[in-house]
Parts: C-alpha cells; structure tokens; sequence
C-alpha cells in the first residue's frame, strides 16, 4: 500500500515532496527514497547537468542488454565469433539487442566527456570526494569497455588485445611477467578471453556502486550550478522538477540511441572486426574504438614504450589532480572569456587527436599527435593561469590595492599590469 | 585599456557575490550560453588557424609516392541504403543466382541456413527444392554410421571445400574468404565489393605481379589472387534479365549486403515506429516538464524599499 502510494506520487507531477518530511519510524528505503526526492536542488541547473542521469541510463541499458547477451555468448576462442553471430542472427532480435550494447557504450562514452567537460567549465572539480570518485569511474568504465572490445574475437578485437595488454611489459622488472599473467599463457588466447569475460561482467557492477558512492558524496554537498553561485538561499526539490527533466533527457538519449542502432548499426563500429581474429595475420591499421583514440594518439606520438605508456596512463590520470588546483574567487569560467577560449581550444584539441589515432603513423599526422598532445597536457597549467589572472585582474580594477590571496603567484603579472595600467592612464 | 575591461566586465562580476538572484537565473544563463558560443567560435578558430599552419608545415615536407595510391570506390546509388527502402527482392534472387553459379565455386556463406532463404528469395516450396539438390552427410544412424540425405530448410548452404587447407590448395595458398560478412567487413561496403567485382585492368607499367595474381585498383596494394569472375552473359538470368557485367555485380553486392544484414528491411520499419513513438513520447515529455516548471520560470520577485 504504502509503495502503491509513493509510486502514484511520483507518476503526478504535484508531489510537494518539501512536505514529506524524514520520520524516526521510516525504514532504510523510505529515507533513502525521501533523499532523493527531497534533494534540494538549485533552480536553474542547465541542460548541462542532465548528463548525470544519462549516465546512469546508459549504465543500466549496458548491464541490461549485457546480461541478455551474456545468456548466449560463449567465452572460447573457437566460439566465441560464431556465438556472436549466432546471438545477430538466431536469438530473437539478437541483433537489436547487440547494437545497442555495441552503440549504448559509445553513448556512454559520449555522456561521460560531456559530463567531464561540464565538469573542468563550471569547477565541478573543486567537490573533491565526488571528482575523485568521478575518475576512478572513468577508469572502471575504459576498462569495461577493452575488455568487452575483446570479446566478439574478430581480427581488431584479438590485435586490440594484443597491442593494448603488451603496453604494460614496458614496466620495469615486473612488465613482461605481468603481461603473460595477464595472457594466462604467453601470448592472448583462450585464457585471455575466459578472464576478460569475467572481467567484463563483474566490473559493472563494481561501477553501480562506485556511481552510488559518487551520488552520496555530491548530496553530502548538493549540486553546483551555472551561476557559480551559492544556492542555499533558493533551491527547489529534486522531485518532481528535476526527475522530470531529467525525463526529457533520458528520452532524447533513448530515441537517439535507437536510431544510431536501427539506421546506422555499423556507425561506430570497425568493419575489420566482421572477420574472425587470426593470430597469422595482423591488420594494415590496428586502431582501437573512438573513444580511446586520444589516449592512443599521445601513446603513439612519444616515441620511447614506456614514456609513452605513461603518457596514455598521464592522460586520464592528470584528472585526479585537479581537486588540488589552486581556487580562484569564481567558481567556473562562465565570465571569462580567456579561460573559455582556452577550454574550446581543448576540447577542439581533445578531437583532433581523437582524429589523429585514427590516422596512420606517417608524416604529417606523427608531427601532428605530437604537438597536439603537447597541447593537450599543457591546457592544465595554463587553465589555472587563465582562471587565476583573470580574477586578479578584475578584482585589482574593483579593490585597487587590497591584499589577495593568490596574489604571491602572480607578482610579475601584477607589476605587468600595473605598468600597462600607468601607461594607460597617462594617455 | 585598463579602464574599458573593467567597465565591460565590472556589471557581470558584481552581480556574482552575496546572495543569490533566482529571478536572473535564467537571464545570466542565457548570456552564460552566449559567452560559450563566442568563445567556442573563438577557440575553434584558433585551433583551426593552428591546425592548418601546422598541417601545411608538414605537406610542405611531405614526399607522395606512386605506391601509396590506393583507389578507393566511388558512392554508388544503392536504393536500399535510403532511409525508407527495402531491399530489391528481385536483385536479392538474381544475386543468388550469381552466388550460385558463379561464386559458389571459391567461396562460402557459411552462416546462411536455406530457411533464411525463405520469404526473401524464395517460396518455401523452391527453398526446399533448393535445399533438396544437395546431397548433406548425416549422422551417426542407430547403426552408428554416417549416411548422406537429400538437403533441408535448416541446412546451411554446402561449402565449397571440405576445409581451409583445401581451399588454400586450390587457390594459389590463400583461402577464400567467407562471404556471409563480406560487405559489413571491407570499408566501403557495398561500393568496395561492385568496384571490385567491376575494377579489374591491365596492370600499369612498372607493376609486376607474381604467377596467378591480378590487377585490380581497388584491391589493397593492387595485387589479388581472385581473378575476374563476372563477364557479360556469363550466367542466364531466370527473370530474363540481360546479365551484363555491371548487373551481375549489381545483384549479388545486393545479396551479399543481405546476407551480412537479413535484418535490414525489420530494422528500417522498426525505426520508422520509434520515429513516430520518439516524437509522442518527446513531445510529451517536455510539455509535462514544461507544465511543472511554468510556475518556477514565470515566477517574479519585488523587493520593498
């Protein structure tokens, strides 16, 4: 009765769940259902912040779709391709249901840097418990997303394996070891395979509770917004404003999703992996999915293995970082028009190297990688310069000659700016 | 200089300290969204200015030679690639018709059964004619010895060698690829595999291939143990239609797109009913939303002096 109850309220829009308050005799589900529907939540989150409750749509089709294959799929190398075309062409709408795991990753993968590059705008960074976890997210979510690559056993998959896994006998002393324990044998095979499926399979669920995790620690601080303002003083429940909004997004997600996987199935997907891995024969062009060209782009444009592993590794990793970036007096970068060039320029470099993995290592596009990875590690420091000196700036034009705090970096900016301001004022 | 930043930006960032502005939430949103599109214009400008200088600087050093050409196929009109069509079921069994009697001799469909064939290409009736024409090992009997049957609907098709070393043999060391996922499995798809069938030449001066390979451009590194398969009147179409070469390659690229996707023709009328139900389910979505926020967005404050 009671479930019959909140379930009515939460299809009608007019739930006013301020009212609901939390009550001693309310069991562990019901404060955690009031929790989250009574959420306070600032009013004017954009269309930015939707892609949060993407995320957790994508998560749950993924796991959805994957438990349905995994009904069918059969982890041995001298099956594994034929199960897979088993699953597109005998199982009932087996093929829809494959396309949508193929294409729902890159959806996935498309939410998560949105959500990322929401995140580095609006200084969602500075909530550290929550970023942290965020990374670590991300991290789970590549390493689903390999090994699920590895599965369907056609030519990329098995290469993809093989180059990707062999990165890490570039570790000193321990790296070849590891990587044959990594093999189950001495090169990838059906040991391989059987333990990427486990991998596969459990690392989902290892991500549910790290999403839940994240989720408690941005309630422990509640929602950013566009603004870069504190929102205590006007906030709105989560309930029905934002589970309705969110709505909207969810839909779009699903219906877009679904024309990906009805019109274009093979969008995202390298036709090379429509033939069966064969160890004799490696490819032309060895790349892996879209989503990790721009890891693999840094990989390939140093040239020494093991730098270029750590630049692969530097490339997710600098994210755990930027918690400890030095704040500035705004929260995000909506006024400041240096830092938002800077951060477009990123994004901009962020796809031309994904473009530029794509390419083939030969001249110009190996000159190329390497500069746009120079590019892409140094948008970090210069972020902070861009965020930094521009509140300088503008607070030494307010508060002429008040201590600040973050002054002691930028004296020499500061003197360069007080000469300029001189030799403007003497015109 | 000094003077003209601050008076362009002092009004913004007094509006950020202190207590927050519900009311202008979406007014200073809305200039948020316009700051982004200028510096998103702004940054991909400069990123382009950067990216073309950098691209010319390496063009400029750049060496191109003859056998870096590969020749990749032009678009072809394919009328089942548009968005509201089906497959030509008539090139669909005239495709068969090639596969059949031309590349069946090299190459398998290891993956499509005759029961597949029904419906699409055939009546049930001729798929079990069909199937019937080949003679399939079976078994073990209660005798435990293995017999050979007439064929069946759930039968695959029968494959043109008994394994991959055989074909090897026969084919001057390379097997025949299976053909099931040809055109899902080459770039270009369905072009590659017509340009192919229709692209062979002499080879250009300079070129030398090796015993029993050919020229064909649109072949990775030109060289391909396949020769020329399809010639004008090489097969008599049932229909009656002339067979030239072009419509043979035609037809059995049809076929083979078929068979790398028999679901192509449920997939387009699926999404044609999530086109419409999207649209219901967005519709109404968003006006439900747009209904519980009215009161938040039109909301209006005055302040007392």
């Amino acid at each position: 009765m009671e479930i019959k109850k909140y379930f009515y309220f939460f299809l009608s829009g007019y739930f006013s769940s301020f009212n609901q308050e939390m009550k001693p005799d309310q069991n562990v589900f019901q404060k955690m259902f009031f929790s989250l529907v009574n959420l306070p939540v600032p009013p004017n989150l954009t269309i930015m912040w939707n892609f949060g409750s993407l995320l957790g749509t994508c998560l749950f089709i993924q796991i959805l779709s994957g438990l349905l294959l995994a009904c069918h799929y059969t982890p041995d190398v001298s099956y594994a391709f034929d199960s897979v075309v088993y699953i597109m062409r005998e199982v009932n709408n087996g093929w829809l249901i494959r396309s949508i795991h193929v294409n729902g990753a890159s959806a996935f993968f498309v939410c998560i840097y949105i959500h990322i590059a929401r995140g580095i705008f609006y200084h969602s960074f500075f909530k550290k418990h929550t970023w942290l976890v965020g990374c670590t997210i991300l991290l789970v979510l590549m390493g689903i997303a390999f090994t699920g690559y590895v599965l369907p056993w056609g030519q990329m998959s098995y290469w993809g394996a093989t180059v990707i896994t062999n990165l890490a006998s570039a570790i000193p002393y321990i790296g070849t070891d590891l990587v044959e324990w990594m093999w189950g044998g001495f090169c990838v095979g059906n040991a391989t395979l059987k333990r990427f499926f486990v991998v596969h399979f459990l690392l989902p669920f290892m991500l549910m509770a790290l999403s839940g995790v994240h989720i408690f620690y941005l309630h422990e601080t509640g929602s950013s917004n566009p603004l870069g303002v504190d929102s205590d003083g006007e906030a709105v429940p989560f309930h029905s404003f934002y589970t309705l909004k969110d709505l909207v997004g969810i839909v779009v997600l699903i219906w877009l999703v679904g024309v990906v996987c009805l019109c274009f199935p093979d969008f995202f997907s390298d036709p090379i992996n429509f033939n069966p891995a064969d160890p004799l024969k490696t490819p032309t062009h060895i790349q892996p999915e879209w989503y990790f060209l721009f890891a693999y782009a840094i990989l390939r444009s140093i040239p020494n293995k093991l730098g270029g592993v750590l630049g692969l590794v530097l490339s997710v990793a600098v994210l755990y970082i930027m918690p400890f970036f030095p704040k500035g007096y705004q929260r995000g970068i909506q006024y400041n028009i240096f830092a938002q060039s800077l951060f477009w320029g990123f994004v901009g470099n962020f796809v031309f190297l994904s473009f530029i993995g794509a390419c083939p290592i030969e001249h110009p596009y190996d000159l190329m990688g390497v500069v746009s990875s120079v590019v892409y590690f140094l948008f970090f420091p210069l972020y902070i310069l861009s965020y930094l000196s521009w509140d300088y700036v503008l607070m030494e034009i307010i508060h002429p000659g008040e201590k600040k705090t973050h002054v002691h970096v930028f004296s020499v900016a500061r003197s360069v700016y007080l000469k300029l301001k001189n030799i403007v004022s003497s015109w | 200089m000094a003077g003209l930043v601050g008076r362009a930006t002092r009004d913004a960032l007094l509006k950020v300290p202190g207590a927050v502005q519900g009311q202008n939430a979406r007014m200073m949103s809305s200039t948020t969204a316009r700051n982004m599109k200028r510096a998103a214009v702004v940054g991909l400008g400069g990123l382009a200015v950067a990216g073309t200088t950098i691209y010319m600087a390496g063009l400029n050093e750049s060496k191109v030679y003859a056998s870096d050409m590969e020749l990749h196929p032009p678009k072809y009109p394919w009328p089942h690639k548009q968005f509201l069509k089906a497959f030509d079921h008539d090139s669909l069994r005239r495709g068969y018709e090639v596969y059949k009697n031309v590349c069946s001799a090299c190459h398998s469909l290891q993956y499509l059964h005759y029961r597949d064939l029904v419906g699409v290409i055939f009546t049930e009736d001729e798929a079990k004619a069909e199937a019937a024409e080949n003679m399939v090992v079976d078994g073990p009997n209660d005798d435990g010895e293995m017999y050979e049957r007439e064929g069946k609907l759930t039968d695959r098709l029968p494959k043109p060698y008994p394994n991959p070393e055989a074909a090897a043999a026969a084919n001057n060391g390379v097997e025949p690829p299976d053909l099931t996922y040809i055109v899902r499995g080459r770039h270009g798809e369905e072009d590659y595999i017509f340009a192919l069938l229709t692209g062979y030449k002499d080879a250009p001066a300079g070129v030398k291939l090796g015993e029993g390979v050919h020229y064909n451009p649109y072949y990775p590194g030109g060289a391909i143990s396949m020769a020329m398969a399809l010639y004008n009147e090489i097969i008599e179409y049932s229909d009656g239609t002339p067979a030239t070469q072009s419509q043979l390659a035609k037809d059995v690229t049809t076929f083979l797109a078929w068979t790398a996707a028999p679901e192509h023709d449920l997939r387009k009328w699926m999404a044609i009913k999530l086109t419409l139900l999207g649209t219901i389910f967005l519709v109404s979505s968003f006006f439900f939303k747009r209904h519980r926020w009215a009161y938040l967005k039109t909301k209006q404050v005055a302040l007392k002096k």
